[in-house]
């Protein structure tokens, strides 16, 4: 059986998925984001945002300290709309 | 880095790169210089929506032949954008905006859409999970035909058939300067050497502005700031885009589930700031669950910010500058960028090959804000 490593959890990329982009000349960690989603899901890029960092290092020789991250966007955690429109305090 | 070409395009959003892909198309030789990453302006931060109801007949046309393209789009291009159509719906609240629906309509029919005025017992055949009541609505306009497309896929797949065909697309390269002689132009100067060329295409959407400040080139842009959301994502629910004019909601659900909206601040109009504002998500939140209730329990995930690059009349600067020979303007598209940019970078190809100036080009001309009389384009969403 092949061995698969997903990457990012919340929309099961898979390394795999992440190198092919790269080799498509997906170089940016924004342009691969969007191009796959990576960091999209419920965690935001908790989890996988780090491993593509890691990942970009590999095949591109960019160091992962000079890899920008994406923009951070708010709410930091999933929030529900119920919740943001309540006036409750 | 090449030292020469026939077209350079400054900007490496939607327009830039599909304009470079239909000129290379034609043979054409073609560099396309992008300060930041593909899609790293408005396109990237845009509600992915396609519509063909506007109250000017220029746009009306211009979005509807864009939608013949976007048909064709993925197969022509051999990725898929994930366009569908399921159609947008747009409220109409009061008297006044019915008026205005009515007549919007009758000329978008002359032009030959399918576009219906709806009943309000009709709107929850089109989209199930809307409250008319707490909507405030009379009634609603429907064109079947609007809908989607994912903006990112959609520009990657222009770019990577762009360099199928030969271009040259440097991005993380900054345009510092723009050589001219007698009027016109000769080179692009980026902050990594100059490029040899005759036409330089401004794409740079905001940006737009400071790149033409460069040649002394006044744009009538003004930059808005907006904030979009998604949420979480979720079995299918509704097909429509729906938005109104009034609250300038707008909202729809992607392909993959997640529920994807804006809606102004009141209290805000122009400014560069991009920090999301705590303010977007209680008035989105609150507007998008007195349109649908049951929306309440879904989370929000994230929100973002992106900028409409406004002129005077909300309608795009197209084609070239008359005082300045090659410098040819691709902007001002207002927040509807994206959903024309197959035809008008389509027309702008043939008008850079062949010299052809239909009058659509010439009535979006930036000439037309020195004359007294302007045309609002009225649809405005967001």
């Amino acid at each position: 059986m092949k061995k698969i490593s997903i990457v990012c959890r919340c929309e099961d990329i898979t390394e795999e998925d992440v190198i092919n982009a790269i080799e498509d000349g997906y170089t940016d960690i924004e342009e691969l984001r969007k191009k796959l989603r990576i960091g999209m899901g419920p965690c935001q890029g908790r989890v996988c945002i780090q491993i593509v960092a890691k990942i970009l290092e590999k095949k591109t020789g960019k160091k992962v300290s000079n890899i920008p991250l994406p923009t951070s966007r708010p709410p930091e955690i999933p929030v529900s709309l119920g919740t943001l429109a309540s006036d409750e305090k | 880095m090449k030292k020469k070409a026939d077209v350079v395009i400054i900007g490496g959003g939607i327009n830039g790169c599909s304009l470079a892909y239909n000129l290379a198309k034609k043979k054409v030789n073609v560099i396309v210089v992008e300060k930041n990453y593909l899609s790293s302006g408005a396109t990237g931060a845009c509600g992915a929506g396609i519509r063909q109801q506007w109250s000017t007949i220029e746009n009306t046309r211009l979005a509807i032949e864009s939608v013949k393209i976007f048909e064709k789009l993925s197969k022509e291009l051999d990725q898929d954008i994930e366009f569908r159509q399921g159609g947008y719906l747009i409220a109409v609240h009061d008297e006044k905006e019915m008026i205005q629906a009515e007549k919007n309509v009758a000329m978008q029919r002359s032009l030959g859409l399918k576009v219906d005025i709806l009943d309000v017992s009709e709107i929850n055949n089109i989209v199930p999970i809307l409250d008319v009541k707490g909507m405030k609505v009379i009634g609603a306009t429907f064109c079947p035909t609007d809908g989607h497309a994912n903006p990112f896929k959609t520009n990657f797949a222009y770019a990577y058939a762009a360099r199928r065909n030969g271009v040259e697309i440097y991005t993380h390269t900054k345009v510092v300067g723009i050589k001219t002689n007698k009027n016109e132009i000769k080179a692009v100067e980026t902050d990594k050497g100059f490029i040899k060329t005759n036409i330089a295409v401004n794409a740079a959407g905001i940006e737009s502005k400071d790149i033409a400040r460069m040649v002394n080139i006044n744009l009538p842009l003004v930059a808005y700031r907006k904030e979009i959301m998604a949420t979480e994502c979720l079995e299918p629910l509704f097909e429509a885009m729906v938005i109104s004019f009034k609250d300038g909601i707008y909202f729809s659900q992607q392909r993959e589930g997640q529920i994807v909206g804006g809606i102004p601040i009141p209290e805000e109009r122009s400014g560069y700031k991009t920090i999301p504002t705590f303010a977007f998500m209680r008035h989105m939140a609150k507007t998008l669950t007195r349109y649908a209730p049951i929306l309440k329990h879904v989370n929000m995930l994230r929100h973002w910010t992106g900028f409409y690059d406004v002129t005077p009349d909300a309608r795009p600067v197209l084609g070239e500058t008359r005082e300045l020979k090659g410098f040819i303007q691709c902007n001002g598209f207002s927040g509807h960028g994206f959903m024309i940019s197959p035809m008008v970078t389509k027309i702008l190809s043939e008008y850079i090959i062949d010299g052809k100036s239909p009058d659509i080009l010439e009535k979006l001309n930036l000439d037309r804000f020195e004359g007294n009389k302007i045309i609002y384009e009225k649809s405005v969403v967001g």
